[in-house]
């Protein structure tokens, strides 16, 4: 664009970050899924990792991450990011490896494998987007879903005498002496996704220090299955999941403080 | 290298490693946790990788995402264990890394017993993952030829960018006998064109077993069935025992192959021209050659370690030449060179009775009044 | 006077899903109702004067669709003495 005015410079305040490639998403519009791809990526442009990073792909809506990253990519299978992440980052321990996964994977099928991958002090950053539903497949009760959400499986309603109450991942990884930094942000509004952005570099600072297990969950919206606007949808995640899933540092170790990041 | 005096588990895991294996993941389960153990005690001290998983289904996700690498990676397990495996089996088949697994079979169904067993032969040969795809199977006899089956298998895996594995039981595991190791191999230099390695300074690679578009999907199949039809072409492997002249055929692999060995043996000494035909790959499997024989046979005796699975494969290749008879033991059950031997007489002694009926059905009739008189 | 600045919306990438529309604190971006993307959504645009390149926008878009650009004042090169 033309400079319209003498005395100025034009100044670049955002551009899309080089660790994305150019593909077109798969997701819904207003799906947060992009926003939190936008900010691995944006913190991978930063932090120079683009060249020396591997990014394990879900499955689930995150089953297509291997297309928008443009770093070297495997496709796990379902639950198994972690475990194929352990495998690549131990025959390559100097590479930053990454999983990409959402609450099914993580939280349902995956649960031994990411449990197991904290207890060891894997040295991995996993980024995990709970969105209280399976997208995918076209919006089933999760193991996130809210007490009372209808989904295509739970039609009236999550009934927690049948299914139990829904499961708090960060809660309970941080309870794991293996894992290092783990934490809950949340993808709502500008000012939620910075304090995200922040979480994850921290994320892949402490991989690269290599203080082991790092997770950061970020509640994300599924507009589409939760037959809501994309607006009402990131309403919908500070007023019913965020006073359930409760934001904040759960397992910061005294090596990650000593960072100071 | 001398002879030294050693355990199938050990041996296997040592000609792994001298083979150059880079990475191990594994899970305890007798009758192969030597394997596991030497691994443990051997890969950290020399700088490479060990990991005991949180289960078969972890393992083999972790030798996947090692595969991926392009390293030489393994895993090794027993029949339950390999159960758990297969859909980890079937993503490997599908992104086309290569792979080694060990099965060290024992008794089942279901929890079965720690006995050895060779009842994985479908599972193995014939799929167990979903989808279409085949690994070679490679079936060891002796503590030596596990050793260089092991050696061959991940040279084999590598060729053909494939999942190969070395069916062994409990027997052949558990066995102690003179072998000799080949010498340390050098670890690779190079790494494969598609390996995903986190490299700086050029165009970023993607390895996955998903291919939205079904045409994609069926070029893909189809280029993992050209890769197996090159694999029959050149990889199937086979030894022959006392065929020369031999009127009747014993078919057997792996322990089965070895107690049959002893029971042509004895046929021998008792003036009956029997030979023995041992597949040592299971798959691919020798069809043309049992076929071969098959023609210039009066009769073949198939003996197993199951109910006759490889019975069916060959049946299949023998395309109904001459009578196949067949006997087998079950659930752990190892069957002694005396028992083979009748079976050896009863197939010599002229026509079979009943010969409507299925060799499998006959067997089954002939195995409950063995049953009965123990 | 506030500092001027603009968008570029890359219409491969935008879905017209209006969390920016939304979230900017100008009010100064909607949909292009009378254009579709390649893709069939309306872009969003700027429709009046007032960016002032802040980048809310770009940090609540998807799809990083959004180029945010900001006019700033060049410092004089050499001062007076």
């Amino acid at each position: 664009m033309i400079n319209p005015l003498p005395n100025t410079h034009t100044q670049v305040v955002y551009q899309r970050p080089k660790s994305l490639t150019t593909a077109v998403t798969h997701y819904c519009p207003g799906c947060t899924h992009g926003v939190s791809q936008r900010l691995v990526a944006e913190v991978l442009d930063e932090m120079g990792l683009r060249e020396k990073a591997i990014g394990v792909a879900s499955v689930g809506c995150s089953v297509f991450a291997y297309n928008y990253f443009d770093v070297d990519f495997v496709e796990a299978a379902h639950g198994r990011a972690p475990a194929m992440a352990t495998g690549i980052k131990r025959v390559f321990p100097d590479r930053t490896v990454f999983t990409y996964q959402g609450d099914g994977d993580l939280a349902s099928i995956g649960m031994a494998e990411v449990m197991h991958a904290a207890a060891r002090g894997e040295n991995i950053t996993i980024i995990f987007i709970n969105n209280a539903i399976y997208g995918m497949t076209g919006g089933q009760m999760a193991p996130t879903t809210l007490p009372g959400m209808k989904t295509t499986s739970s039609p009236l309603g999550r009934d927690i005498e049948m299914t139990g109450m829904p499961i708090r991942m960060a809660e309970l990884l941080s309870k794991m002496d293996g894992s290092s930094f783990v934490v809950r942000r949340s993808l709502h509004d500008a000012t939620n996704i910075r304090k995200a952005k922040k979480a994850i570099r921290t994320a892949f600072e402490v991989q690269q220090q290599g203080l082991g297990f790092s997770l950061v969950e970020l509640l994300s919206t599924c507009p589409t299955n939760w037959d809501l606007t994309p607006n009402e949808a990131l309403s919908f995640v500070e007023e019913k999941m965020i006073p359930y899933f409760e934001l904040g540092d759960y397992k910061v170790a005294d090596a990650v403080k000593a960072l100071k990041l | 290298m001398a002879k030294e005096l050693l355990k199938g588990n050990n041996a296997i895991a040592e000609a792994a490693i001298r083979a150059g294996v880079e990475a191990y993941f594994g899970y305890p389960i007798t009758p192969q946790t030597e394997l596991l153990e030497h691994m443990a005690a051997r890969m950290p001290a020399l700088g490479r990788t060990f990991v005991q998983a949180e289960s078969e289904v972890a393992a083999i996700n972790m030798v996947y995402g090692a595969a991926c690498t392009g390293k030489r990676v393994m895993t090794t397990s027993s029949s339950p264990g390999v159960s758990l495996m297969m859909e980890g089996l079937s993503y490997i088949a599908g992104t086309e890394v290569p792979m080694v697994l060990v099965n060290v079979m024992r008794g089942g169904p279901g929890l079965g017993n720690i006995a050895p067993s060779q009842a994985d032969y479908h599972q193995m040969v014939h799929g167990g993952g979903h989808g279409d795809y085949h690994p070679i199977v490679l079936a060891p006899a002796s503590v030596q030829e596990a050793i260089d089956i092991t050696v061959l298998a991940f040279d084999l895996a590598e060729k053909y960018r494939t999942i190969a594995v070395v069916l062994a039981d409990g027997s052949i595991g558990q066995m102690m006998e003179p072998a000799e190791l080949p010498p340390m191999a050098e670890l690779k230099k190079h790494l494969p064109h598609w390996a995903v390695t986190g490299e700086p300074g050029r165009a970023r690679r993607l390895l996955t077993s998903i291919y939205l578009n079904p045409d994609d999907e069926e070029v893909t199949n189809m280029r993992l069935l050209n890769r197996w039809m090159s694999i029959r072409e050149n990889e199937v492997r086979w030894k022959e025992y006392f065929l020369e002249d031999a009127e009747y055929v014993v078919v057997g692999f792996g322990t089965a192959g070895r107690v049959a060995l002893s029971a042509v043996r004895a046929a021998r000494a008792e003036g009956i021209k029997v030979g023995l035909f041992r597949p040592i790959t299971l798959s691919p499997f020798p069809e043309a050659q049992l076929k071969e024989i098959a023609a210039v046979s009066e009769g073949m005796l198939v003996v197993e370690m199951n109910a006759g699975q490889m019975l069916d494969d060959v049946k299949l290749a023998t395309e109904g030449l001459l009578p196949v008879e067949f006997y087998g033991r079950l659930g752990g059950v190892v069957p002694f060179p005396d028992e083979i031997l009748g079976e050896i007489k009863r197939l010599a002694a002229g026509p079979i009775p009943n010969q409507n009926g299925h060799a499998r059905q006959r067997w089954l009739e002939r195995l409950a009044l063995i049953k009965e008189r123990d | 006077m506030p500092a001027k600045g603009w968008i570029e919306v890359n219409e491969l990438h935008c879905k017209g899903c209006e969390l920016c529309v939304q979230a900017c604190p100008q009010e100064v971006m909607s949909l292009d109702k009378t254009r579709l993307t390649p893709k069939g959504y309306h872009p969003v645009q700027l429709h009046a004067e007032g960016c002032t390149g802040c980048a809310i926008c770009a940090v609540v878009c998807p799809e990083a669709a959004l180029t945010v650009y900001r006019q700033i004042e060049s410092r004089p090169v050499a001062a007076a003495a």
